[in-house]
């Protein structure tokens, strides 16, 4: 009797880990192979590949600003905020009117500094604005409910807010205005960059640098921190609780804002599902570098960004699939499902992602 | 017995010291009254009352956007006047000129906001940004007055409204519920014109429509008239006695109430099972869209309302039953097409969703609800994406997709017509809510209820959580599947748009709606959420906004659906059963206490009765 209880034990114990491990080196080849045969077959010169990377690197700096967002409200209210996706394409949405004003005025191309400045600031502050409601208005009433119903609830603000942009300004894609500033390219150490990358990677960085020194170094920082850690002991250590979860919000809206500038130098298009990839992308890159870390959402993003524009060629081109560039979504989705399986602790973080409280 | 006599004691002493009642909180009422004019606002520049002003209600009167313009102050300033709650220890509040003044201030939020509104949009050209913000929408505003005397009319009609609302509070409550009642149903009979015109034709009852629509479209005077009124008859005379039939019905012998029961469900089957019939095809339509929105709710149902996992990629499997459908049946399946008939292709359906089912379900077996909600939700986009792709292009046609597929028989009867199709969609939907029903009451319906509501306990206690999670995945995409595969026959071909992620959140926004775990609650969500918006075309665009809106609103307020199942009320309303549990305990014992007043007792000594 004993035996077959054990026999049984390890069978139900086995099933899952057998497939996951079948899985495991399923990708593993596959990807193996993908590589080594698009390497071998030697279609793709080193500058396609180094472009590529440095796109991915652009790309990636924007997924990390937004994955900022997400990755502090989880560490802060344990729930993954759907709608920050949507925080991002508000700033990109509002941002887009103003920058076709300044075109029109011919400042955005006159003034092209300050002109800039004048759009981030008014995304920044529009994505701000939308986050912080989002949290008084649907979330804050929620805290201390089943984690099923806050997040079902962001669902429903994200799809709100998509629909009642779209309702006022209209279902068509919006297109940034060029900025001629930023055409061309640069040399940098011997390697040819496309300006508007530099000023994008340049740009996350320093965002990235200041929300880390915010973060590690001032008062305010600490009591987010703090409330991360454990909310009842921070409240009786004298933290306010509120102010500390409407400040992670405002800035996660911040760096959404300044994103959705970014985003929009780079891909100038938008509208109002603008937010649902890039939001899904930048959760990715937050599990990627281990939710709730900040350094790590950060690492995320940048990798994200770099398999995200790296694997369709290198993986897939090597498998023989057509079209690869079709697949790049599915690309990121993937990752995802990946880390989620093989390494939910992401690249840095602690293991949330099991059952564990 | 002599233990418990002086608590009671006590109690009643308590009852003579209560705290005198709250009042209504205007500070609330101007916030909401801000709120209002917010609304009011957005739903103007949205273009939403412009949208909806095509389509009366009340010919000539009242179109369904004014109807939605002027139901913000009613119902906001209702909801501003409530009275907060009876409270422990506290006197019962009392209604007065507070609950009007509440009202008002919600009319005149309303009204500042809209005025602001139209006096902005009139001097400055709103349009290169808000893009619905046009010159016909500002004559709908003003009521084609020009904005002076337009605005003042809107100005007042704000305000009344908010009052009107205010009133409603003062009105006695079966009065008032009977008022609610005819409003809602003369507005409802208003939108549902295509339907129940339909409906009299098909009773052969024709003329009645003429009575009751305006050769335009809109009920006529006369029909609001007398929609209102039987509406107001019905909840004033019939609605207040069903607690009293109720408990008569609960009072019968165990095998007549089953009876009763079935007599009832044999009913309303025969009664659907004749609605496409009298209804022609056109709603007909509706209805066959309905019902596979119904299948998928009730598969969903048992994933996230019985099992707790938050599915965001339902639509996969939707579209896994389309595309084995679409493959197996049609001889224009690009790849292999053994042109099977529907019943042979069947099992393969099956087999090939309980697949899915666990292609999706491992990987996620150990994840964390809400991560589990982003997984399959990557699983759901990367179906959709791979169907779309050049690569899978040979297999199942990319964005062509599969054409002629056949349609569906059984012997020599072809289902060709939607008519004709309404009747297997019903059967599925039928053994669906059959299998859910059976699955609700069972060892593993309960433990999957155990698991929703607390994993590490339930698997402590013994529950096999990996078997159970991959079964319910299993069931939900079987279901799912059935769903698929009767839409891929009905519209005779599939493309990759038809499986988008808003096919996922729009079964999600059913069964939550409707209620979670509960299976009335997903077919009141499905026609509400699915049928409603399919027969008011001008409502598509909004549909999703709406969506949103309901997913925030049912979570803040009403988490457990329309139509709860008594599990779910419990996990989210501890504290106001607890609440409720008291308010009772108080009716009961004033209950007691009066009825020895009468004898003549000594009030307040229950514990000797």
């Amino acid at each position: 009797m004993q035996q077959t209880l054990s026999q049984q034990l390890s069978e139900r114990v086995n099933f899952a880990a057998v497939i996951i491990w079948a899985l495991r080196l399923i990708v593993a080849v596959v990807v193996v192979w993908g590589v080594v045969s698009t390497l071998m077959s030697g279609v793709y010169s080193p500058s396609q590949w180094r472009d590529l990377v440095i796109f991915g690197l652009a790309q990636g700096g924007v997924y990390a600003l937004i994955a900022l967002g997400y990755t502090m409200v989880y560490g802060i209210l344990g729930f993954i905020n759907f709608a920050h996706g949507e925080v991002f394409m508000s700033g990109m949405m509002i941002g887009y009117f103003v920058a076709d004003y300044l075109n029109q005025i011919g400042m955005w191309n006159g003034n092209p500094v300050l002109a800039l400045l004048i759009v981030l600031l008014v995304s920044m502050a529009t994505s701000t604005t939308v986050a912080v409601l989002v949290e008084r208005i649907a979330y804050r009433p929620l805290r201390g409910s089943p984690r099923i119903v806050p997040l079902i609830t962001s669902i429903g603000a994200s799809f709100f807010i998509q629909y009642a942009f779209r309702g006022l300004f209209g279902a068509g894609v919006k297109s940034y205005p060029r900025m001629e500033a930023l055409q061309g390219a640069v040399t940098v150490l011997g390697v040819r960059i496309l300006k508007v990358h530099v000023l994008v990677i340049v740009a996350a960085l320093v965002m990235m640098a200041v929300l880390y020194w915010f973060v590690e170094k001032t008062r305010t920082g600490k009591a987010i921190r703090a409330v991360a850690e454990d909310k009842e002991i921070a409240a009786l250590m004298g933290v306010d609780i509120d102010r500390a979860i409407v400040t992670t919000f405002a800035i996660g809206g911040l760096m959404a804002g300044a994103a959705g500038l970014l985003y929009a130098l780079v891909f100038y298009q938008v509208f109002f599902f603008s937010g649902f990839l890039p939001g899904i992308k930048a959760f990715t890159a937050a599990v990627l570098g281990g939710i709730g870390n900040i350094v790590g959402a950060m690492l995320g993003g940048l990798v994200l960004g770099i398999v995200e524009s790296l694997g369709p060629i290198l993986i897939l081109s090597g498998l023989g699939i057509p079209a690869p560039h079709q697949l790049k979504d599915v690309v990121a989705f993937t990752v995802l499902v990946l880390v989620l399986i093989f390494r939910p602790k992401g690249l840095l973080g602690e293991r949330l992602a099991e059952e564990r409280d | 017995m002599a233990e418990i006599a002086p608590v009671r004691k006590v109690a009643v002493v308590e009852e003579e010291i209560k705290l005198k009642a709250e009042e209504v909180d205007l500070q609330r009422a101007a916030k909401l009254g801000g709120v209002a004019g917010l609304v009011a606002v957005f739903v103007s520049a949205n273009g939403m009352v412009q949208a909806f002003a095509e389509r009366a209600i009340i010919s000539p009167i009242l179109s369904m956007g004014y109807a939605l313009l002027f139901l913000v102050p009613l119902v906001i300033g209702y909801l501003a006047a409530k009275e907060p709650p009876v409270r422990e220890g506290f006197e019962a509040p009392k209604k007065g000129p507070r609950n009007v003044v509440a009202g008002l201030l919600v009319g005149v939020g309303t009204a500042v906001g809209l005025a602001l509104f139209v006096l902005v949009a009139s001097v400055v050209n709103l349009r290169p940004v808000f893009l619905n913000v046009s010159p016909e929408l500002l004559e709908l505003l003003t009521f084609g007055q020009g904005v002076g005397p337009g605005l003042a009319l809107l100005v007042v009609a704000c305000v009344v409204l908010g009052t009107v609302g205010g009133l409603m509070r003062l009105v006695p409550d079966r009065l008032r519920n009977a008022l609610w009642g005819g409003l809602a149903w003369t507005l409802l009979i208003g939108l549902l014109e295509v339907v129940v015109a339909q409906l009299f034709r098909g009773l052969g009852l024709g003329f009645l429509e003429d009575i009751f629509y305006a050769p335009l479209g809109g009920l006529t005077l006369t029909g609001a008239l007398v929609v209102f009124v039987l509406a107001f008859l019905y909840y004033y005379t019939v609605v207040p006695r069903v607690d009293a039939w109720r408990a008569n019905y609960a009072q019968l012998p165990a095998e007549r109430q089953r009876s009763f029961r079935l007599g009832a469900l044999v009913a309303v089957v025969v009664i659907v099972g004749l609605l496409p019939q009298v209804l022609g095809p056109f709603v007909s339509e509706v209805l066959d869209l309905v019902g596979i929105f119904l299948l998928m709710g009730l598969g969903l149902n048992i994933v996230v309302g019985f099992a707790g996992l938050l599915d965001l990629g339902y639509v996969a499997f939707f579209a896994v039953g389309a595309y084995t459908t679409a493959v197996l049946t049609s001889p224009a399946s690009p790849r292999w097409s053994p042109e099977l008939s529907f019943w042979l292709a069947l099992p393969f359906v099956i087999l090939a969703a309980a697949l899915a089912g666990i292609v999706v379900g491992t990987p996620v077996l150990r994840m964390r609800g809400d991560y589990l909600a982003i997984v399959t939700l990557g699983f759901g986009e990367i179906a959709r994406l791979l169907l779309l792709s050049d690569w899978l292009r040979p297999y199942f046609g990319g964005a062509q997709g599969i054409l002629k597929i056949p349609n569906l028989s059984i012997g020599p009867i072809v289902f060709r017509t939607p008519v004709d199709m309404f009747y297997p969609i019903l059967g599925f939907c039928l053994v669906a809510a059959y299998i859910s029903w059976k699955l609700k009451d069972s060892r593993i319906g309960r433990a999957w209820m155990a698991m929703r509501e607390d994993e590490q306990v339930a698997e402590a206690m013994g529950v096999n959580i990996v078997e159970l999670k991959l079964k319910a995945f299993i069931v939900g995409a079987i279901i799912a599947s059935f769903g698929g595969a009767l839409f891929a026959v009905k519209i005779g071909s599939v493309f990759p748009h038809s499986f988008s992620l808003l096919v996922s959140i729009t079964v999600l926004v059913l069964i939550i709606v409707g209620g979670m775990g509960s299976i009335p609650g997903v077919v009141v969500g499905a026609l509400a959420l699915v049928g409603l918006p399919e027969l008011l075309r001008e409502f598509q665009e909004y549909r999703l906004l709406a969506y949103g809106v309901l997913l925030i609103l049912m979570m803040l307020y009403r988490p457990e659906g329309i139509v709860p199942s008594k599990q779910w009320m419990r996990e989210l309303h501890e504290e106001e059963l607890m609440q409720d549990a008291w308010l009772k305990m108080e009716e009961e014992r004033r209950r007691q206490a009066e009825a020895q007043a009468a004898e003549g007792k000594p009030a307040g000594q229950p514990g000797e009765a």
